[in-house]
């Protein structure tokens, strides 16, 4: 019999906690491919974050490290700091990254740090129980945002991707998403040319990867994806933001 | 045992002062420590180091009551005379200092180290001058271990100024005689 | 070696970069800026790298990182440093992960002052972050003792798979002393087959401090009880100091220990019988030391540069035997040798001669 369809070698065999139909389990599954067709996965070090993706040392099949909430750029740091050869990458959603670890996150970028980061945003606290994130967009009603995030109140979504490509060390800098094929075969290119741009010692790489939560969104999967495309991308535009001349 | 504090205003050397004492003292197989004074003080311009050299072995680093006191500037002179134990010495540059001491019960040598200094040459050696006769009141180490400590302090892209230096230190210890 | 005279700051560097340290993440703070300096001066020569994080928290899980990678690593800081960092340090001790922290205690609380303290006692013996876990805590009185104890450091903390501290203040850190590198006593160490160091030829490796299921958390939890239980059969270090027909025993550690030491021999010319226990280690506390104290001891008193902390594990090693007095000054403020006496003076009812 033709081997048609397989699990990535860079994957566990462990069945994941993520809900029906949230596209962690997508991009889990984008990352490990992008390990594998790279054949790294013997020296890749990864490193889960706190959120919905606290478990993803359970689901990468490589060595990974779990960090405390939002530094995981900085254990990233530790460990490429004393394994240059290796290929570190931290897997983080948005509360981690763009609000508790703001500040981790913008300084490996601005060291240059040779990691990859995937930053999960699906604009709200998934773990905790749908509490508003700093993605949350204007209006979007959260636990904490009962009648909608309000910019007079707390402010406006920040937009990860547009900020780092500011920052020179951020050589490769893309935003994609995951909400159809077309997407998600972009979304795959994306992430394995960060890998590329630390292989090639470039610099600091991070894909932003727009992605639902059915949830606590109060939505269905289908309905989910559908509010992706329709109400996320026009706030944060698709595209590469940094591409360095070693992987274009 | 010797408890001394050497101080002055920044740029005076009375670190290095003190931490040539300490190096001698290390030279001679004694016990010896130094601490500068720190904080918002360093920003102020006045700086102090406290030195202790001894063959016991060493409680405190940190002086009340010291055995010396080498005052370069009158700010510092002000602060530790009054501290000196009973019988202790006091050492100030009388270059920069118009009043004497003020105690009956300790010793008072003041040195006219700037004056010193400039007639051989260099203004910057008054604290070797006051180091000088420091080493001519006092046996807590030894004028060659000093010599040899000074290679220590002095960077070695300075060493051409060890001659003068020593030359100040000779000039200091005639004075005090 | 010959000696060579050294500030505390710098030979906390040195000594730890010939343990075998090569790695230091820190932000600065007063009054310890000079171990951070000197690491960025030393380690490059050695090939090994320093680096200034952003923040006290970044640089803890920076150390972090690098000790799960295997590596021998440092982080250095001052009080409110280390306030900033016992996240980063429960993580490390849940995760089991062998560092070096160095503490030069200042004054607190807040951002309290520069000047030397002991007032983090607490803090570095009990625990610091959440969780139930205990660093290994050494407090060093002279800058060789600190280098000694450091070099020893990265292999108690490699041998135990837990974080150590040296809890020294900014008296410790400033001074200079004469001082010689010495290799420690050699322990068995075991490979660090843990560490993520990328999984070719082996099963994957894993650092974490999460577990969910409770049953599996309290086993996680007894297993790190039972490596205390071991730090404090083992490791208990301390010095008596003419204890053997001592009425009074003060006890000290760190700086004040060498105040303290010539209390003692002043109160002896006073005709008192005093004497000195000094904590070495103070996680583990040094219990075993006040069984080994002659029968004339009548009473006890604690001298700190805080409000009174280690006098609480000073009275539960007493076990209500003897009363147990404190003296204690705050804010920076170094007892000074004058008040200690008069304290154990008035305590064995006035001078005998």
């Amino acid at each position: 019999m033709k081997l048609v369809f397989e699990r990535p070698s860079a994957l566990t065999d462990k069945q994941t906690h993520y809900c029906p139909g949230c596209t962690h389990g997508i991009i889990h599954r984008l990352v490990a491919e992008a390990i594998d067709e790279l054949g790294v996965r013997e020296k890749a070090i990864g490193v889960a974050s706190v959120g919905c993706s606290v478990l993803a040392y359970e689901y990468f099949n490589c060595d990974m490290q779990q960090a405390a909430h939002g530094r995981a750029p900085a254990v990233a740091t530790g460990i490429k700091r004393v394994h240059p050869d290796k290929v570190v990458f931290t897997y983080q959603g948005d509360g981690d990254l763009a609000s508790i670890g703001m500040a981790e996150i913008v300084h490996a970028a601005a060291r240059g740090e040779k990691i990859t980061v995937i930053f999960v945003n699906n604009t709200i606290y998934g773990m905790t129980g749908g509490q508003m994130a700093p993605t949350s967009l204007v209006g979007q009603k959260t636990t904490t945002s009962p009648y909608g995030r309000q910019p007079d109140h707390c402010g406006y979504p920040i937009r990860m991707s547009e900020l780092l490509s500011t920052v020179q060390g951020a050589v490769s800098v893309a935003r994609v998403s995951v909400h159809d094929v077309p997407n998600i075969i972009k979304a795959k290119k994306a992430i394995k040319k960060a890998f590329e741009t630390q292989l090639s010692g470039a610099g600091f790489s991070i894909v932003e990867v727009l992605s639902t939560c059915p949830t606590n969104w109060g939505k269905t999967p289908l309905e989910a994806l559908k509010w992706l495309e329709e109400n996320m991308i026009p706030y944060y535009p698709l595209g590469e933001y940094r591409t360095p001349e070693e992987v274009k | 045992m010797a408890e001394m504090i050497f101080a002055g205003f920044g740029g005076q050397g009375v670190m290095s002062m003190g931490m040539m004492v300490a190096y001698a003292g290390m030279i001679e197989e004694k016990n010896v420590s130094w601490i500068p004074s720190y904080g918002p003080e360093m920003r102020g311009g006045t700086a102090n180091c406290a030195v202790v050299v001894t063959a016991e072995e060493i409680g405190s680093p940190i002086i009340t009551e010291p055995d010396v006191v080498v005052a370069m500037n009158l700010p510092s002179m002000n602060k530790f005379e009054p501290m000196l134990k009973p019988g202790g010495l006091l050492i100030y540059n009388s270059s920069l200092i118009e009043r004497e001491g003020g105690r009956d019960d300790i010793t008072v040598i003041g040195v006219p180290a700037n004056q010193l200094a400039t007639e051989l040459g260099n203004s910057r050696v008054a604290n070797m001058i006051v180091m000088g006769a420091l080493l001519a009141k006092t046996k807590v180490v030894g004028t060659e271990s000093i010599k040899k400590a000074l290679r220590q302090v002095l960077p070695s892209h300075r060493h051409d100024l060890l001659g003068i230096n020593e030359e100040a230190i000779q000039r200091g210890a005639e004075y005090a005689k | 070696m010959a000696k060579q005279l050294m500030k505390g700051n710098e030979a906390i560097g040195e000594a730890a970069i010939q343990a075998g340290c090569r790695y230091f993440f820190g932000y600065p703070i007063t009054p310890q800026n000079e171990v951070p300096e000197y690491m960025s001066r030393r380690l490059p020569e050695v090939g090994g790298v320093f680096l200034q994080a952003e923040s006290e928290v970044a640089a803890i899980n920076m150390v972090y990182g690098a000790a799960g990678a295997g590596d021998r690593v440092m982080t250095s800081s001052s009080s409110p440093g280390i306030s900033l960092k016992q996240e980063g340090i429960s993580y490390i001790a849940g995760s089991e992960l062998p560092c070096l922290i160095i503490n030069i205690i200042r004054g607190g609380p807040g951002l309290g002052g520069i000047q030397p303290a002991q007032s983090d006692y607490f803090q570095a013996t009990k625990g610091g972050g959440h969780g139930d876990y205990h660093l290994f805590v050494f407090a060093p009185a002279s800058v060789q003792e600190m280098v000694d104890l450091i070099m020893e450091s990265f292999d108690i903390a490699d041998y135990y798979r837990n974080p150590v501290m040296i809890l020294g203040d900014g008296t410790l850190g400033q001074m200079m002393e004469p001082v010689e590198f010495k290799a420690p006593k050699k322990r068995d160490l075991p490979p660090k087959d843990w560490a993520t160091t990328g999984c070719a030829g082996r099963e994957r490796n894993v650092i974490n401090s999460l577990s969910l299921v409770a049953e599996n958390l309290e086993k996680h939890n007894h297993k790190l009880q039972e490596k205390y239980r071991h730090m404090k059969e083992n490791e208990q270090r301390w010095e008596l100091y003419k204890t053997d027909d001592a009425e009074l025993v003060l006890v000290a550690y760190g700086t004040t220990a060498r105040i303290v030491k010539s209390v003692v021999n002043k109160l002896r010319d006073q005709g008192i019988k005093a004497g000195l226990l000094r904590p070495i280690t103070i996680f583990p506390f040094p219990e075993k030391a006040f069984a080994l104290l002659p029968d004339t001891v009548k009473a006890f008193l604690a001298v700190e540069m805080s409000a009174g902390q280690m006098v609480e594990d000073v009275r539960l090693a007493v076990d209500g035997k003897c009363p147990v007095h404190f003296c204690g000054r705050t804010g920076g403020i170094i007892p000074a040798p004058a008040e200690i006496i008069k304290v154990a003076t008035e305590i064995m009812g006035g001078e005998r001669k």
